[in-house]
């Protein structure tokens, strides 16, 4: 996927700016390190200042004194400049480690926040890269690329100066060199940017294939297909390969520049400068100096290569970051919420329409007005085919997604005039693939209402028939692997069922809770839950005839409308639709079944 | 002697390894290393050579500049142009030959170390893949991910800067090294000196460094496991309102890796500067010999100043090469993790050598066949069935009777402790695992969709389906319907409507696979288990053609997959406890009556 458009025009400053909020309280040491790391530049650059001196005056004169001199000057420098990048270091380390640590919080705090819709369009292999490498890679820069790039630059500045003081004609030549190295720097900046973003846009999409081969590991081995996983795995990492050979070819073109050009800028200065010497116009020392600090300059303008590539890769990272940050979030507390007062729980569908965002325009709405009324303590079954929208507005009551028009009211008050803790607390639901978390069986039940009761706990338990919990090797204290993998379907949707009862809320969202029970289970969590069901408003998603005895009235939905709302024996009566979502046998086949049943 | 403490991943969380352990994982590392460097061998030695000559044309500038210094400048107060223009062309020759090999060295170990990554990503991928599910359902998803993913990081990085760096870093503070002793041996001496404290210093920041990148790779694992599950299961942490529950975890697992990262950096900050520090004195003492010997006339001015500035270049890729070393301990550390997974043995491993069955019939045989998760409890106690091919058997029990373990068995997902489970004949140990899986395919009930359209998640059934044979697999199941009613068809990417595809849906798909995969043994392990009942009688129809003339295991809660099956078989704890066909079964008084009649109930 490439979310590559337009983004890399943006320049690097504007871009990198962006960072300021989750630096600030880091920039200041930041800019201090880059004081401090000046300073160790420039006393590195005095060093050949006292070489001058020396060849000009001690070694010319034969004063031994001044040797002693000259060298305790360089030793005291020497120790200077070691304990000034000590400085530099211990200023921005850690703060750089702070930095990095509130964005992944902050990200991980939006991502927490943005709705459903947007994980659904998001692989989390996108998310992840964003969240371990480009923050590994801003913090990088940021505690390390950012003060030395600064500081390079600086030094070369004030290198240079030393140059022309030196001499003129010779730090001129010197200077005149740097022209077409900063030109060509600019290219690389247009160049290095666009591929370092595909780079670390597919990077992420490496990282959704790793994903998904590991979650879907039961079906490639099923089918034996790890083989044509690994293909797919394969072209993919084959062409991250080759835009990493790109940018490699980007970096060695400035590398090209940046070592080439001043080593022809020296050749040049080392026939001018002795020519100028032999002349009288400069004397041996100034051409000992001026080599000296012109070497001390050569690493860190070879380096600026490194930290311009760094920069611009921080500069992506920090654009991809922003892709989720600036995600604007539709879903979201009102500015003034209300509280529900009574909670009899009552739950209204009015006019109800809903899209999804992405879909064609020649497409109806999913949902095209479904108006629904779920009487305090009722429970609604919600019948319809496949596909035909059931959780999906099952979802609009906890605003999963946002309806698309009309209304969801509970007690009377529209779902967006509550905050999302309260009204999530007031709705538990129960999802047709029971996520569980890789916590303990306790942690993962009470996940609604961490506070609980044990009592309440067994309760919830009991109901869902989740008494298997007992047979675990450290029962509820168990850690049931991540996505409960070491679970059967089964006993997963009934943790699952648990879990959504031991909630308490007012409103019970069920989303075919039984589908993967054998029938004498089902059975028995039917006849549990039914004393759960006789105080508590519900809305249950059903496949099955089973499934709708646990409910009060049944309504069909049918075209994004509920066609019709009645109990189940008066629909079987008189509604053709419903008999055929379902029912099992044709019309004269379920007057037998009747028949043996009573 | 092997610790058995640190062998596979066992162990990996831990960061106080003993000595042994240590070392036994450090070689584990390097052998890996050693493998993947092989392959690249021959390029790595061009990039060498590469790199020899070019660090030799940059290390011969100071001496350049000495002699034009010392040679030139005499000989052109004479009015003689030629050695200060001899030492102007060389330096501009050694300038061009450095800077063009320079450029050339990094495209080259560009291409070598993505060849290394590219070799490693494979590996781990496809030996994740090997991997049996037993290993797959103890070891986080979260954790192999992120051995492949931020492991991986930690190694690219080395591999990014770092080779660069330790190969131009080390050649060229020997070969200025080499430079300042044929220059001047007195002063290569002093050079010698300094790097004693060097290594003391680079050693002590071995050890300590050590065990604080193991420990930033175990806190950046949590980290993963914990933000791949969150993301996974939004929809359960938004309707639990965990939001703040999981920040603050997520803050902790954060903190943790931070300041596991902080000390590992702090440790480097005083290496670094020490580093400099050394240089910095050797400088000086250089500087102090020298100038004596130049004022007894035992040196000349312009070796001087080439040996200061040679000794002063040595110090300089220090910092570089302390960074290489920062990054190759992280990188260690991964190699370390990633070495560790590569090591586990799959519990159902290939065979050897494999029997070919190029057509299988389907006879499945379980031939005395004991099996359980743990040594201490049995699912399957001593269990015998024949299941004669073409046969449909539908498999009936309450939870845990052990029929999902039966059908793991007969798709080897898990091998027997005892016994063998053979298909026509021979045991599926021996089996090639294509052949084994073309013959026998399983349908669970999560049906897992990979991004990309619905199309290729059918095509999964079969890689080089065309499309009309997709699309007659979903018209078979009676997927066709939904399918053709997406915005795209059968090209609509499921990425982007994922979330939204049914499970019902995602069934149907996963059945379309099964059809096109046309295997001669099916097992359905509830896989009707979200179809809603018009979906469940197109798919009944379906497999009633679908089975006619192949061997199916049919384990289905909804009794009315057993009127399609010619065989019914009731399990309770591990054992079979009634066999015959439905209707058999049906009018007789065992539980599978007991089961059909309340279920006939259920459905009114």
């Amino acid at each position: 996927m490439s979310r590559t458009t337009g983004r890399s025009t943006t320049g690097t400053v504007a871009v990198l700016s962006r960072l300021r909020p989750y630096a600030a309280k880091a920039l200041p040491r930041i800019y201090v390190a880059m004081g401090v790391s000046l300073l160790a530049s420039l006393v590195a650059l005095a060093i050949p200042q006292v070489l001058q001196w020396m060849v000009d005056g001690p070694l010319s004169d034969g004063d031994a004194g001044e040797i002693w001199l000259a060298a305790g000057i360089v030793l005291g420098l020497g120790v200077l400049e070691a304990v000034l990048i000590g400085l530099r270091r211990a200023l921005v380390l850690t703060p750089g480690t702070h930095v990095e640590a509130r964005m992944r919080n902050a990200l991980y705090a939006k991502l927490q926040d943005l709705p459903v819709a947007f994980h659904d369009r998001w692989p989390s292999g996108q998310l992840l890269s964003r969240a371990v490498s480009d923050l590994n890679l801003i913090r990088r820069w940021l505690s390390f690329g950012l003060v030395l790039l600064i500081v390079n630059v600086l030094t070369i500045i004030g290198g240079a100066i030393i140059l022309i003081s030196l001499n003129v004609v010779l730090g001129l030549i010197f200077v005149a060199a740097a022209v077409p190295v900063i030109a060509y720097s600019f290219s690389f900046e247009r160049k290095y940017a666009d591929v370092a973003r595909r780079s670390q846009d597919q990077a992420g999409d490496l990282a959704t294939s790793v994903e998904e081969s590991v979650h879907g590991i039961r079906v490639l081995k099923a089918f034996g297909r790890s083989r044509y996983a690994l293909k797919r795995f394969e072209r993919q990492a084959e062409k991250l390969r080759g835009t990493e050979i790109e940018k490699a070819k980007a970096v060695a073109g400035i590398w090209l520049y940046l070592t080439l050009i001043p080593d022809l800028a020296f050749g040049t200065c080392l026939v001018v400068g002795v020519w100028l010497a032999s002349t009288g116009q400069s004397s041996v020392g100034v051409l000992v100096a001026f080599f000296a600090t012109g070497t001390v300059l050569l690493f860190p303008i070879w380096s600026m290569g490194y930290f311009l590539a760094m920069t611009l890769d921080a500069k992506t990272a920090t654009q991809r970051f922003f892709d989720v940050m600036d995600e604007p979030n539709p879903i979201t507390d009102p500015a003034h919420p209300l509280t529900v007062a009574d909670g009899r729980g009552e739950l209204v569908f009015d006019e109800v329409h809903f899209r999804y965002q992405d879909a064609p325009e020649r497409f109806p709405d999913l949902l095209d007005g479904v108006t629904l009324t779920v009487r305090p303590g009722e429970a609604m079954a919600l019948v319809g085919l496949t596909g035909s929208g059931k959780s999906t507005l099952t979802a609009l009551t906890t605003r999963l997604y946002e309806v698309t028009g009309g209304s969801v009211r509970i007690d009377g008050i529209d779902v967006r005039e509550l905050s999302r803790e309260e009204l999530r607390s007031r709705v538990a639901m129960a999802f047709e693939e029971a996520t569980l978390f890789s916590q303990t069986v306790r942690q993962n039940v009470l996940l609604g209402r961490p506070d609980a009761s044990e009592a309440e706990l067994r309760e919830a338990l009991e109901i869902a028939q989740a008494g298997f919990v007992d047979d675990l090797p450290e029962g509820l204290d168990t850690k049931v692997g991540e996505e409960g993998m070491s679970l059967s379907g089964g006993q997963r949707q009934r943790l699952a069922l648990a879990r959504a009862i031991a909630a308490r809320p007012s409103i019970l969202v069920l989303d075919d809770p039984l589908s993967a029970l054998d029938v004498d289970t089902e059975a028995l969590v039917e006849e549990a839950l039914r004393r759960v069901l006789a105080t508590t408003t519900a809305l249950i998603v059903a496949h099955r005839p089973s499934t709708v005895a646990l409910a009060d009235r049944v309504a069909v939905l049918q075209d994004g409308r509920v066609t019709a709302v009645g109990t189940h024996s008066e629909l079987l009566a008189t509604n053709e639709h419903y008999r055929f979502v379902i029912s099992s046998f044709d019309a004269d086949e379920r007057s037998t079944a009747k028949e043996t049943a009573s | 002697m092997s610790a058995e403490t640190v062998s596979g991943v066992s162990g990996e969380e831990r960061d106080d390894l003993s000595r042994a352990e240590s070392k036994q994982i450090r070689a584990r590392s390097l052998r890996l290393l050693g493998s993947l460097v092989h392959p690249v061998r021959a390029r790595l030695a061009l990039s060498i050579v590469v790199v020899v000559v070019s660090t030799i044309s940059q290390v011969a500038g100071p001496s350049i500049i000495a002699y034009g210094i010392d040679s030139g400048l005499p000989a052109l107060l004479e009015s003689n142009w030629l050695p200060v223009g001899l030492a102007g062309a060389a330096y501009l020759l050694a300038g061009v030959t450095g800077a063009g090999l320079i450029a050339w060295f990094t495209v080259l170990s560009a291409r070598i170390s993505q060849q290394i990554l590219f070799d490693l990503r494979r590996r781990v991928f496809l030996h994740t893949q090997r991997l049996s599910l037993e290993f797959h359902e103890s070891y986080t998803s979260g954790r192999i991910i992120s051995r492949q993913t931020s492991d991986l990081d930690a190694i690219r990085e080395l591999l990014d800067a770092g080779i660069n760096q330790l190969v131009q870093g080390v050649l060229y503070m020997i070969f200025t090294a080499v430079a300042l002793f044929l220059l001047d041996v007195q002063s290569g001496f002093i050079l010698l000196v300094a790097l004693v404290p060097l290594a003391v210093l680079t050693r002590w920041f071995q050890v300590r460094s050590q065990r604080l990148f193991r420990r930033t790779r175990v806190a950046s694992a949590r980290l993963i496991v914990h933000f791949v599950e969150t993301m996974t299961g939004i929809r359960a942490v938004k309707a639990f309102r965990t939001e703040k529950r999981g920040a603050r975890e997520f803050a902790g697992l954060v903190e943790d890796y931070r300041d596991a990262n902080g000390r590992a950096i702090k440790l480097f900050g005083i290496y670094d500067p020490g580093l400099v520090l050394i240089g910095n004195v050797a400088v000086a003492v250089v500087l102090l010999v020298g100038g004596f010997r130049v004022l007894d006339g035992g040196l000349e001015i312009g070796v001087l100043l080439a040996a200061v500035l040679y000794t002063r270049r040595f110090f300089d890729p220090m910092e570089d090469m302390a960074m290489f070393y920062n990054g190759y301990q992280s990188a260690t550390a991964a190699l370390e993790k990633i070495s560790g997974v590569l090591e586990e043995q799959p519990s159902v491993p290939d065979p050897e050598r494999p029997v070919d069955l190029w057509e299988s019939t389907g006879h499945v045989r379980f031939d005395h066949v004991e099996f359980g998760y743990t040594a201490d409890r049995a699912i399957l106690p001593e269990f015998d069935l024949d299941i004669p091919a073409g046969q449909t058997i539908a498999l009936v029990g309450s939870t845990g009777a052990g029929k999902s373990t039966l059908a793991k068995l007969i798709s080897r997902f898990y091998d027997p402790t005892a016994g063998s489970v053979t298909l026509d004949g021979v045991d599926l140990r021996e089996l090639h695992p294509k052949d084994l899986r073309r013959a026998i395919v399983m349908v669970t009930q999560e049906a897992y969709l990979f991004s990309g359209t619905v199309a290729d998640n059918i095509a999964i059934g079969r890689p080089d389906a065309s499309p009309e044979q997709i699309e007659a697999a979903a018209v078979a199941v009676g997927a066709d319907t939904f399918i053709r009613g997406l915005p795209n068809g059968y090209d609509t990417d499921v990425n982007k409507r994922g979330g939204r595809v049914s499970a019902g849906q995602r069934q149907l798909i996963s059945f379309a696979r099964a059809f096109l995969a046309d295997p001669a043994v099916l097992i359905l392990d509830e896989a009707t288990a979200s179809l809603d009942i018009p979906s469940e009688r197109l798919v009944q129809d379906a497999l009633q053609t679908l089975l006619a003339d192949r061997t199916a295991v049919i384990i289905a809660h909804r009794l009315s997959t057993v009127s399609i099956a010619d065989r019914v078989l009731v399990m309770e704890q591990g054992r079979i406890v009634e066999d015959g066909s439905p209707a058999e079964l049906i009018a007789g008084t065992g539980r599978f009556a007991q089961l059909h009649s309340s279920w006939r109930q259920s459905l009114v």
